[in-house]
C-alpha cells in the first residue's frame, strides 16, 4: 500500500451527490484487465465523448484541475458498488484524497487498503474551499496534523479512525496485521467448530 | 438487551483490536468470476494459502454470457476471467459450481438456494448485494478486493461494528405491492444513504408475512440505502425453505441448528440506533424515474419538478437525472414508452419472480417494439421455471428465454440496452450507464415489468 502524508493541490469541486462507482470506473474496464490503466478510465462516461475524445466540459479535463491529487465532492461518493477498481482509477489518474460529507461504506473501507484518504467534512466548509479553489488556490490535507489547509490558510480540522490512520500514514496492510493473532485465531476456529458445528 | 445483529456480531468476534475494531471470523465467503480468480491468486502470490477452503465457494456469473446455449467462450473476456478462477480455485482447493452445473447461476441467488447462507452465520462476498443474504438471519455483507485477499488468507476481517436501524413494515400488503416495491418505498422516503455505517433489520407484520424470497429481495437493496447489511429474523417460514437444501445441516445436527436459530432473534426490548414504522398503506407500486434508486414514485405519480427539492444541490441533481433519463419535470410516470424490459437479478429472478412475471404475460403477447428478456438467477430456477412451463409462457409472450447469470444488471458480460433506449429492469440500480452507455433504467417489480412490456409503455400492474 502507498503511505500518505500529505498532499497540496488545486481542489476539484466535483459537489454533486451519490457519485457511484459506476460512474467512477464502467465495469467493462474491469474485465479481463489488471489495475494498470484504470487512470485513463476513471469517469469515462464523464470525460469522454461518445467519439472518445475528451469532453471539455467535464471538470477534470479542464486545465485548472487536471492531475489534481484532491477531489472535493458531494453527499454519499463512491455509494453502489463494492469493485476497489473506483479506488485504483482515482489513484491512476492522480487523485490522493476525496473530501467529502460523507461516503459509501465499502468504498471507504477500500481507500484505506490502497493509500487513497477519504476525508469526511461539512458540506459548507467543503464548498468554502471549492469557492477558493483553481489554479492559485491551492489546498492542503496533512493527515499528520489532520487537518485540510484551505487556499486562504483557514486550518481544518478533521477526524480519521486511529487505526487506519496509522496504517496509511505507515503503508501497513491488514494482513500481516491480523496474521499476527493466528493463535486467537485458531482457538476461536476450534470453539467455534465445537458449539456450533453446522457453521 | 441485544439486536440480532449485534447478538450474531458478538459471537463472532475473534479479538478485539482497540477504537471500536473488531477482528470478525467469517463462516462463509463467496467468489465470482469478476474478483474471485484475482483474490485468490493474490492470496497464492502473497505465500499464503486460503485459510478454511471449505468454507469458500465459487460461481461464475457476472461476466458470463446469457445467450440461450452459451458456453464459457461466448464473451471472450469473461472467459479469461473464469479461467483464472476456475485454475486457482483447483489450486487452492476451493468449491466451484461451474458455469452449466446444476449449482451454478448468481451469487447471491445461489447461496440461499443451495443452503450455504444460514440464520446466525457471517458470510462475506467481493459484491455490494451479499446483502441480499441476511435475508435468512445471516449476518452477511459485501467487501472489496484487499479485503477480499485478506479474508481468504485468514479468514477474518477486521471490522468496525455498524449502528443498527429497524425498519418496521406495519400492517399488510394492499393487492399487488411487492417486496420490491416496499424497499423501494423505504429507499425513497430515507434516502440513499440512510443506512450508512448502520447494519438494517427489517421488521413489522408485513414482513413476518413474507415469503423467504421477498425476504431476499428486500435484503437486496439495503445497499441503496447506504447499509452493507440487511436482515430479517429466522423464523418457520426460514426453517421450512432451508430444510432439506444440499449444504444446510441434517439429522441431529439440524435439531441443534434449529434451537439455536430460535434464540436469534432480537429481545422485544432490544435497542437499535435507529428504529422507523412504515405503514403498509403508505405503500403503492413504486418506480424510478432518476439516477438513485432514492428517486422513486408510485407508478401512478408523476415525475418531480425541481422546486420541489430539498436543497438547491438536489435541485441540480433531479435536473441532471431528468435530463438522462429525457423525462420532463410533472410528467406522468405511465404512459412513458418503452424499449426494454429485464427480468432478472439477484433482486428478482428467483422462482416466485418468475412465476409473478409469467402470470402477468399469460397468453398475452409484448408490444411490438419492445425487446424483453428473462434472465433465471440459477441453473435451479431454470430448471424449476422450465418443470412449470412458465418459460414456454415467456417465449409465447415474445420475451427472449435465457441463461443463467448477471447480464443485463450490469452490463458487464457484452451485452447491454443501447443508448437512449428506456428499460424497465427488475434489478437494482439505475445508476447513470449502469445497463449501457446512455441506457435508461426505471427500477420495479417483476409485475410492473411485465405488465410494461405488454403495454409497451410504463403500466401499473393492477391496472
Ligand atoms: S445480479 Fe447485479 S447486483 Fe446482483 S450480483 Fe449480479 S451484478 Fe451484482
Amino acid at each position: 500500500m502507498t503511505p500518505f502524508s500529505s498532499v497540496t493541490g488545486p481542489a476539484a469541486p466535483l459537489l454533486a451527490a451519490n457519485v457511484d462507482t459506476d460512474v467512477i470506473i464502467p465495469i467493462q474496464a474491469l474485465v479481463g484487465t489488471g489495475k494498470d490503466g484504470l487512470g485513463e478510465q476513471a469517469f469515462a462516461r464523464l470525460r469522454y465523448r461518445s467519439d472518445g475524445t475528451e469532453n471539455p466540459e467535464f471538470l477534470l479535463n479542464q486545465k485548472s484541475w487536471r492531475g489534481t491529487p484532491i477531489l472535493l465532492a458531494g453527499e454519499n461518493f463512491g455509494c453502489g458498488s463494492s469493485r476497489e477498481g473506483a479506488v485504483w482509477a482515482l489513484m491512476g489518474m492522480g487523485v490522493r484524497c476525496v473530501i467529502a460529507p460523507s461516503f459509501g461504506d465499502i468504498f471507504h473501507a477500500n481507500c484505506f487498503q490502497n493509500g487513497l484518504l477519504p476525508v469526511r467534512l461539512p458540506m459548507d466548509a467543503i464548498r468554502r474551499i471549492a469557492a477558493l479553489s483553481g489554479a492559485n488556490g491551492l489546498t492542503t490535507v496533512d493527515l499528520e496534523r489532520g487537518v485540510v489547509i484551505a487556499p486562504d490558510g483557514e486550518a481544518i480540522p478533521f477526524q480519521v479512525d486511529p487505526r487506519k490512520r496509522e496504517a496509511l500514514l505507515e503503508g501497513l496492510d491488514d494482513i500481516s496485521l491480523t496474521l499476527r493473532h493466528a493463535e486467537a485465531i485458531a482457538a476461536f476456529r476450534d470453539r467455534a467448530q465445537t458449539e456450533r458445528p453446522w457453521q | 438487551m441485544p439486536t440480532m445483529f449485534d447478538r450474531i456480531w458478538d459471537r463472532h468476534v475473534v479479538t478485539t483490536l482497540g477504537d471500536g475494531w473488531d477482528l470478525l471470523w467469517l463462516d462463509r465467503i463467496l467468489l465470482h468470476d469478476l474478483s474471485g480468480g484475482r483474490a485468490l491468486r493474490e492470496v497464492a502470490e502473497r505465500g499464503l494459502r486460503v485459510a478454511e477452503p471449505s468454507r469458500v465457494f465459487a460461481t461464475p456469473d457476472h461476466a458470463v454470457s446469457s445467450a440461450p446455449g452459451r458456453t464459457a467462450s461466448t464473451f471472450p473476456r469473461g472467459a479469461q476471467l473464469l479461467d483464472s478462477l476456475r485454475r486457482n480455485c483447483a489450486e487452492q482447493g476451493v468449491r466451484l459450481f461451474d458455469l452449466g452445473t446444476r449449482e451454478n447461476g448468481i451469487v447471491h441467488v445461489v447461496a440461499p438456494e443451495q443452503g450455504i447462507v444460514l440464520p446466525g452465520v457471517t458470510l462475506a462476498c467481493g459484491d455490494s448485494h451479499t446483502c441480499t443474504n441476511g435475508g435468512v438471519g445471516a449476518v452477511a455483507f459485501g467487501i472489496g478486493s484487499s479485503e477480499l485477499t485478506q479474508a481468504l488468507a485468514t479468514n477474518c476481517l477486521p471490522q468496525r461494528r455498524p449502528g443498527t436501524f429497524r425498519i418496521r413494515f406495519e400492517g399488510s400488503r394492499a393487492p399487488g405491492v411487492t417486496a420490491k416495491d416496499m424497499i423501494l418505498h423505504a429507499i425513497g422516503r430515507f434516502g440513499a444513504a440512510a443506512g450508512t455505517g448502520m447494519a438494517l433489520e427489517f421488521a413489522g407484520s408485513a414482513v413476518r408475512a413474507m415469503s423467504l424470497e421477498e425476504r431476499l429481495t428486500l435484503c437486496n437493496l439495503s445497499i441503496e440505502m447506504g447499509a452493507r447489511v440487511g436482515m430479517v429474523a429466522p423464523d418457520n417460514t426460514t426453517f421450512q425453505y432451508l430444510a432439506g437444501r444440499p449444504f444446510a445441516p441434517t439429522g441431529a445436527l439440524w435439531d441443534r441448528a434449529m434451537a439455536d436459530w430460535r434464540t436469534l432473534p432480537s429481545d422485544p426490548d432490544a435497542r437499535f440506533t435507529r428504529d422507523e414504522a412504515i405503514p403498509m398503506t403508505e405503500v403503492a407500486p413504486q418506480i424510478t424515474w432518476g439516477t438513485s434508486p432514492e428517486q422513486v414514485a408510485p407508478i401512478t405519480g408523476t415525475v418531480p419538478t425541481p422546486e420541489q427539492a430539498r436543497s438547491p444541490a438536489e435541485a441540480e441533481a433531479w435536473r441532471a437525472a431528468l435530463d438522462y433519463m429525457g423525462l420532463q419535470p410533472g410528467q406522468k410516470l405511465e404512459g412513458t414508452k418503452v424499449d426494454w424490459v429485464f427480468i432478472g437479478s439477484c433482486t428478482n429472478s428467483r422462482i416466485e419472480d418468475l412465476r409473478a412475471a409469467a402470470a402477468v404475460l399469460a397468453g398475452r403477447k409484448r408490444a411490438g417494439h419492445v425487446t424483453a428478456w428473462v434472465v433465471p438467477g440459477s441453473e435451479e430456477v431454470k430448471a424449476q421455471a422450465e418443470a412449470e412451463g412458465l418459460h414456454r409462457l415467456f417465449l409465447d409472450a415474445g420475451f427472449e428465454w435465457r441463461e443463467p447469470g448477471c447480464a443485463l444488471c450490469v452490463a458487464a458480460n457484452g451485452e447491454s440496452v443501447p443508448p437512449g433506449a428506456r428499460a424497465v429492469s427488475t434489478s437494482n440500480r439505475n445508476f447513470v450507464g449502469r445497463q449501457g452507455t446512455g441506457a435508461r433504467t426505471h427500477l420495479a417489480s417483476p409485475a410492473t415489468a411485465a405488465r410494461s412490456a405488454l403495454e409497451g409503455a410504463i403500466t401499473d400492474p393492477r391496472a
